[in-house]
């Protein structure tokens, strides 16, 4: 496409920064580390920019043979091109969120997030099958020295946790790797995505693969590393865990697991389907009771990515760009949610809800962001979140009513937990002196919470934006998918609109119910 | 004869010079540690060349007792390499006792794993595998005013006289029922049914060379040698020896025993067997340790698992990522014990013991990374480049039908990565600890450390093709 190899550049640039940050002492390490992201956000609008919708699936396409017996072989589609974009996006945000929270080892940190830049382009970009792999994997040692290094009380637990988990479930993806690898006799991921792979092989292969996105997504059961990770973490470390990291699990289902195991996904849609009612209630009822801010904020991202692995496995249309949508939309207002909580952490030190209350009287301006934040992770309409809700409910309620069910309850129970944190924390008397000693938010705090708060709401009025690029991609998912697809349960039968009620007709048929 | 001898350079080279480092040594007494040092590894890097010289040659000498061909020469260079900087490392470790005979018997050692690389008789093997055995026993012991060293050499040396009797009797076995120990002809008559004899002497060569590479159930020396034993020692036992009783085992097992049939049955299940002990027993073993040495003992008992992994495929595709493996794990572990020559305590000894690295990040950043890559390595976490020869290895374990074994090495590999991320929590997460830790590196180690750390970064994905290329000639010798 390009003549500038944009997306080895994206790579690059943070690369150079983050040893450049490891020399550095703190002060000239925050800016070149700000310097780098924001350069890679400006390649990442000039890719957004220059995507060509409706053009070829693979765009910016690199490939260079390095190594042999794999390739150095970049490429995004819609899909790809926008969770690039939310990482660019959110990465200099991360690290104005820690310009003044991270004291220590100023140079290490910002390498590390540097590093985390690289990764996470990387994965998303990769078109490779090793290549991905070892991006995917790669993420592993700069969150665990996040973590372990600059993060709370019990940040070593967290810390090894995180690392044993995840990395238990990507060993297992890796055989069926090789095995894939076996079979089709190429790495080469576009090609994978239309290999038919024997059906009882691609069981084998869901499963190993199942194992690896489960946990990164997280998935119940195998979310417990996720809450002791956020809670543990540094503010921007939760926010990119949040923002981007799950990301990767669910990205994982729909670039591999669904187009390269058709058969297998058709045949396994009910595990997916009752692990996600399950955490999709559970974890919602776990956040109810929360006594700290992050690990109700963590339980709420469970929930929300519940819903997009059900939304995923819907195997329609509305169901997958939903669940995309969700990814965006929750990249943003949970890596929000988690400024929220660092910014009133940076003044209190304390994450006990119990220990906030009536902030909205000194803390104004910081009440409003707060509240529009919650507002878009309960998905009101008008923000990023009822778009993603509503698309992918519709979509599940087309393959099961059940599964939409018990997603609906979830989303009110998220209203009901998000609703009643911030009324301990926003409202009520403002009684505690040292509630009442803290300023309303500064400037820099101003910078991070604006752009936020801006894609929140853009995304809400005019999702087509963020939709369009992914359309096409979302169509060939589905088509690939279409032969094995079961017939959902609930019956729907097309109504016959009134000439009179026409466009109340259009309504319902764009809204899902047919 | 005389055309066999101009074949034959590298093992000639190391004779002389081994010889000539003795006599220095004998009549210039101690003083001149320079010299002899010097000698010794002009030795070894002009046997290199001549191994380099030779590549491409394939022959078989002294009536088909051993053999000149590619693969012997890949081992043979990591071996010459190893071994290299074992006597570049030492005098520094040593101080005042450092004397002549520990260059000599490091060369002569390197001789003999060069003829382990590349015999192709039993009883080749059975000389080269001695020589290298009694250099090591003396090198094991060569503190003798140190106990530990003392306790070391003899554990090694009565644990290695017992291994080389059962190594013995597996090769008269093979010998009696096959009526030869010419490799070829030790193969001939492994075709068709396997004789109980045969089985027998299969089963007692393997165990005989387990010892040698320290797979479970015959590593027990490894921990208390590896502890005892002075730290280039260490180093030089966990390098080139393995390289070379691997690189043995394999030629033993494909060459002589044969990658089809029935043979192949028979030692295959063994391997598997022995590699998933080994795997599991040097990453749970690992766990508890606060030496760092035995700590590094224990991950060498693991990777031999992961190399014998590649063995148990039994094809030459399994054999390229058993040779892979070898040289990165080379490269890593000499990274890791010149990490642990580099740091000493107040009084000067070295530290030894893991939690005194607490908090090491912050007072040598250099070093604590380093480390790090060389522990993520060793875990085989990408993007470091350790990952590749596990890649490797499993890759052909699954071609060949072991998935089952792919499996339960890569769960298995998890519980290993525990203990090496608990050492980078100890250097990057804890808090400084109170004794002060002083790196007291010489220039030179700083550069081998910071290039092997740098190699198994990202940097060494690059060299794969090359690797592959190596690696693929050398392994299609035996096929």
């Amino acid at each position: 496409m390009s003549e500038l190899p944009i997306l080895s550049l994206m790579l690059a640039i943070p690369t150079v920064a983050a040893i450049l940050c490891l020399l550095l002492e703190a002060k000239p390490a925050r800016q070149v580390a700000l310097a780098a992201t924001l350069a890679d956000l400006a390649l990442g609008i000039a890719l957004w920019a220059n995507f060509d919708i409706g053009g070829a699936q693979w765009q910016f396409v690199e490939r260079a043979d390095l190594f042999g017996r794999f390739q150095w072989a970049l490429g995004v589609d819609g899909v790809a091109m926008m969770l690039i974009v939310l990482s660019t996006f959110l990465m200099p945000l991360c690290i104005l969120a820690s310009w003044e929270s991270i004291k220590q080892r100023v140079g290490l940190y910002m390498a590390m997030f540097l590093i985390m830049e690289v990764i996470m382009i990387g994965v998303f970009a990769a078109q490779d099958l090793l290549l991905f792999y070892i991006f995917f994997e790669g993420v592993l040692i700069p969150m665990y020295l996040i973590i372990g290094i600059w993060g709370g009380q019990n940040r070593i637990y967290a810390a090894f946790k995180f690392f044993l988990y995840t990395l238990l479930g990507s060993v297992l993806m890796l055989v069926a790797m090789i095995a894939m690898i076996r079979e089709a006799g190429t790495t080469e991921i576009p090609v994978l995505l239309n290999y038919d792979f024997p059906p009882e092989m691609q069981t084998w292969l869901w499963l190993a693969f199942f194992a690896s996105m489960a946990v990164k997504m997280p998935m119940w059961p195998v979310h417990t590393w996720l809450p002791d990770a956020h809670v543990q973490a540094p503010t921007a470390g939760s926010m990119i865990l949040a923002g981007v990291l799950l990301k990767m699990g669910s990205y994982g289902f729909l670039r591999f697991m669904m187009p390269m195991f058709p058969d297998a996904s058709a045949q396994f849609m009910w595990l997916v389907f009752a692990l996600s009612m399950i955490a999709v209630v559970y974890t919602s009822l776990v956040a109810l009771v929360q006594s700290d801010m992050k690990k109700l904020i963590a339980y709420s991202s469970v929930a929300h990515m519940a819903i997009v692995t059900a939304g995923l496995y819907a195997f329609n249309q509305r169901g997958i760009e939903g669940a995309l949508i969700i990814m965006l939309s929750h990249g943003v207002v949970s890596a929000a949610l988690f400024f929220c909580v660092g910014v009133i952490y940076d003044r209190l030190h304390t994450r006990e809800i119990s220990r906030y209350g009536g902030l909205a009287v000194n803390m104004p301006a910081y009440s409003l962001f707060f509240m529009l934040f919650t507002m878009a992770s309960i998905g009101l309409p008008g923000t990023s979140g009822f778009v993603g809700e509503f698309l992918s409910l519709a979509g599940i309620y087309e393959a099961s009513s059940w599964a939409a069910l018990a997603c609906t309850t979830g989303i009110i129970l998220g209203a009901a937990y998000m609703l009643y944190l911030y009324r301990r924390i926003v409202f009520g008397e403002l009684t505690k002196d040292d509630v009442k000693a803290m300023p309303d938010i500064k400037p820099r705090e101003w910078a991070i919470f604006v752009p936020l708060a801006a894609v929140a709401l853009w995304m809400g009025i005019y999702p087509e934006s963020f939709l369009a690029p992914m359309r096409g991609d979302v169509t060939t998912v589905v088509a690939r998918l279409a032969p094995a697809k079961p017939a959902g349960d609930a019956q729907l039968a097309a109504g016959k609109p009134k000439a009179a009620n026409a466009a109340h007709g259009d309504a319902h048929h764009a809204g899902g119910v047919q | 004869m005389t055309a066999d001898l101009a074949l034959i350079w590298p093992e000639l080279i190391l004779t002389i010079g081994g010889l000539i480092t003795l006599m220095i040594g004998a009549f210039a007494g101690d003083r001149r540690v320079g010299l002899y040092q010097a000698v010794a590894l002009l030795v070894l890097a002009g046997a290199a060349v001549a191994v380099v010289a030779l590549f491409g040659t394939e022959a078989s000498v002294f009536s088909g007792t051993l053999a000149v061909d590619g693969f012997g020469g890949f081992a043979k260079l990591i071996i010459y390499a190893a071994s290299f900087v074992c006597i570049a490392i030492a005098p520094r470790y040593f101080g005042d006792t450092m004397r002549a005979e520990y260059s000599a018997l490091i060369v002569f050692a390197a001789l003999g794993m060069g003829i382990m690389a590349s015999s192709r008789d039993l009883m080749t093997l059975y000389v080269g595998l001695e020589l290298n055995s009694l250099a090591s026993y003396v090198l094991a012991s060569f503190m003798r005013g140190d106990d530990r060293s003392s306790e070391a050499g003899l554990k090694y040396f009565v644990l290695g006289a017992l291994a080389s009797g059962i190594l013995l009797f597996g090769i008269s076995l093979l010998y009696g029922f096959s009526g030869t120990t010419d490799f070829a002809g030790v193969a001939a008559a492994m075709t068709g049914e396997v004789d109980i004899g045969l089985l027998f002497g299969i089963v007692f060569v393997i165990a005989g060379l387990a010892f040698k590479i320290s797979a479970v159930p015959f590593h027990m020396w490894t921990p208390d040698v590896y502890e005892g034993a002075p730290t280039p020692v260490t180093t030089f036992f966990a390098s080139a020896p393995k390289v070379a009783a691997m690189a043995l085992l394999v030629r033993v097992l494909i060459d002589a025993m044969g990658a089809e049939g029935p043979a192949l049955a028979a030692w295959q299940q063994i391997i598997i067997f022995l590699s998933l002990a080994s795997i599991i027993l040097g990453a749970v073993g690992a766990i508890g340790q606060k030496n760092i040495k035995r700590l590094l003992a224990y991950s060498s008992i693991n990777n031999v698992g992961f190399m014998l992994i590649g063995l148990a495929a039994g094809t030459q595709q399994g054999v390229e990522a058993v040779l892979t493996y070898l040289l990165v794990y080379v490269v890593t572990t000499i990274g890791a014990f010149l990490f642990v020559m580099q740091l000493r305590d107040a009084d000067g000894r070295m530290v030894e013991s893991i939690p005194a690295y607490a908090g090491l990040s912050k007072r040598q950043p250099g070093l604590a990374a380093a480390m790090a890559v060389f522990l993520f390595s060793l875990a085989a976490i990408p993007p470091l480049f350790g990952f590749w020869p596990k890649y490797l290895v499993f890759e052909a374990a699954v071609n060949a039908g072991l998935v089952p074994l792919a499996f339960a090495g890569v769960v298995v590999s998890v519980i290993g990565a525990f203990y090496y991320i608990a050492i980078v929590k100890t250097m990057y997460f804890d808090d400084e600890a109170e004794a002060a830790i002083r790196n007291d590196g010489s220039r030179v180690e700083g550069a081998v450390i910071a290039v092997s750390a740098l190699w198994l970064s990202v940097i060494g994905y690059l060299f794969i093709p090359m690797l592959a290329v190596a690696a693929a000639s050398a392994a299609s010798v035996l096929f």
